[in-house]
């Protein structure tokens, strides 16, 4: 394929390389797709569909989708962000998302990307789910209430760290994260604060102890930028 | 809308901690160019206690007893728009915080199990509402024409909010005025 490969990116080009995907492609041109479960370290993983774009018609995962000479996709269009929009609002109300006494507010990736999307409602019945928390590590604190199921901490420990003390078990709406020991306690695992995966968890469940307000709430991250234009630097966990 | 052509604003603190009231009136001097286009009805800054006809209602806190219940589809009968203010009414905010946990077993942990209540018993007056096994979010109940998240909302929200409700825009939220803590 030449250079010059092209498609069409909400009616703007976006040249690509062979092999690039729509949402790479998009990144190296200086566009933004939203996205969640998508890392720059890692394959894609198409679980979260933020990145959901509209080509000939069919929604499809940019991060997982080969670009494609002429092929014309639309991403930031009312109809696109208003199902990006619900599909925040269904991980909103299936977890115990409550931004207020979250440590992890101002650096969370699901809070700064339904501010980007304006989602002002849940929209949807709360679950309110029971899912008690996993202090049992001397430096690291689970919070399972926050988990959106993007498998970025099983994908770190697994093939970064070389651990996999994370996993997703069960199906649908009964699946959730696990912690790979007997007891099922992150205490009773090898896993260390300097892990890749410690530091990789886009929302508020992997939490290092003792540094949760080193910077106070109102400075951070996204609360002075939005996640759009911090995403194009580097990706913040 | 009142006789000098002012629209009517009602607001109630439901299950809220009246956080977002004091955010009302952390707009400071500006009530007094908000005054210019409304009138407060029924409000814990009035102290009037029955809502009739307004344009607007701002419902602060979720829904966590049957009062709740009764006061938040009274403001939905008489309020053209109502409006989620806050994280409690939003999403339950931090009252929610006990909905994986039996309301009975709070009740008897808190008003018999401690420690020098012995012989106590849980308060059972008939004027205190009864309280709900879940607090619920106020979309849950009725239907909300609009939503302000945070916890609080700025004063300097509140009043952009209300400046484009009065003058008939529809009010967008955006980074960095949207958030949710």
């Amino acid at each position: 394929m030449s250079e010059t490969a092209r498609f069409l990116l909400d009616g703007a080009p976006v040249p690509f390389a062979e092999g690039q995907t729509i949402l790479e492609a998009a990144r190296a041109a200086g566009r933004y797709i939203p996205h969640l479960c998508w890392h720059p370290d890692f394959p894609p993983h198409g679980s979260c569909k933020l990145c959901i774009v509209d080509v000939g018609g069919r929604h499809l995962s940019a991060c997982a989708t080969p670009a494609v000479d002429g092929a014309t996709a639309a991403s930031d269009t009312p109809e696109i962000n208003a199902e990006r929009r619900a599909l925040l609002q269904m991980l909103f109300v299936e977890g115990n998302h409550f931004c207020p006494s979250c440590e992890k507010s101002g650096l969370c990736q699901l809070q700064a990307m339904a501010s980007e999307l304006g989602m002002t409602t849940p929209r949807f019945n709360h679950f309110y789910p029971d899912r008690p928390v996993d202090a049992s590590h001397p430096d690291v604190l689970l919070d399972f209430n926050r988990c959106i199921y993007c498998e970025l901490c099983v994908r770190a420990s697994r093939d970064k760290d070389g651990k996999s003390v994370f996993a997703l078990t069960n199906r649908g709406i009964h699946k959730h994260l696990v912690v790979n020991a007997e007891s099922g306690r992150l205490g009773d695992t090898d896993f260390a604060a300097d892990d890749v995966a410690a530091g990789i968890c886009p929302v508020g469940v992997i939490l290092r102890k003792r540094v949760g307000f080193a910077v106070p709430i109102g400075s951070r991250t996204y609360d002075t930028r939005p996640i759009s234009a911090v995403s194009m630097d580097r990706e913040e966990p | 809308m009142s006789a000098d052509g002012k629209l009517k604003v009602a607001t109630v603190s439901l299950a809220g901690c009246f956080g977002c009231h004091m955010s009302l009136l952390d707009m400071d001097e500006r009530i007094i160019d908000l005054l210019e286009h409304v009138e407060f009805e029924r409000s814990p800054l009035t102290d009037i206690k029955r809502v009739g006809r307004c344009d607007i209602g701002l419902i602060e806190g979720g829904v966590c007893n049957a009062e709740n219940v009764q006061v938040l589809r009274e403001f939905r009968r008489r309020c053209h728009t109502l409006v989620a203010l806050g994280a409690c009414a939003v999403n339950g905010g931090l009252p929610a915080q006990r909905n994986h946990l039996d309301v009975g077993q709070c009740l008897q942990a808190v008003y018999l199990s401690r420690q020098g209540l012995e012989g106590g018993r849980v308060p059972d007056d008939p004027e205190l509402p009864l309280p709900l096994d879940k607090v619920h979010p106020i979309h849950e109940v009725v239907r909300i024409d609009y939503f302000l998240p945070g916890c609080p909302p700025s004063g300097e929200l509140i009043f952009t909010f209300l400046s484009d409700l009065i003058r008939g825009r529809s009010p967008r939220l955006g980074h960095p005025a949207l958030h949710y803590d």
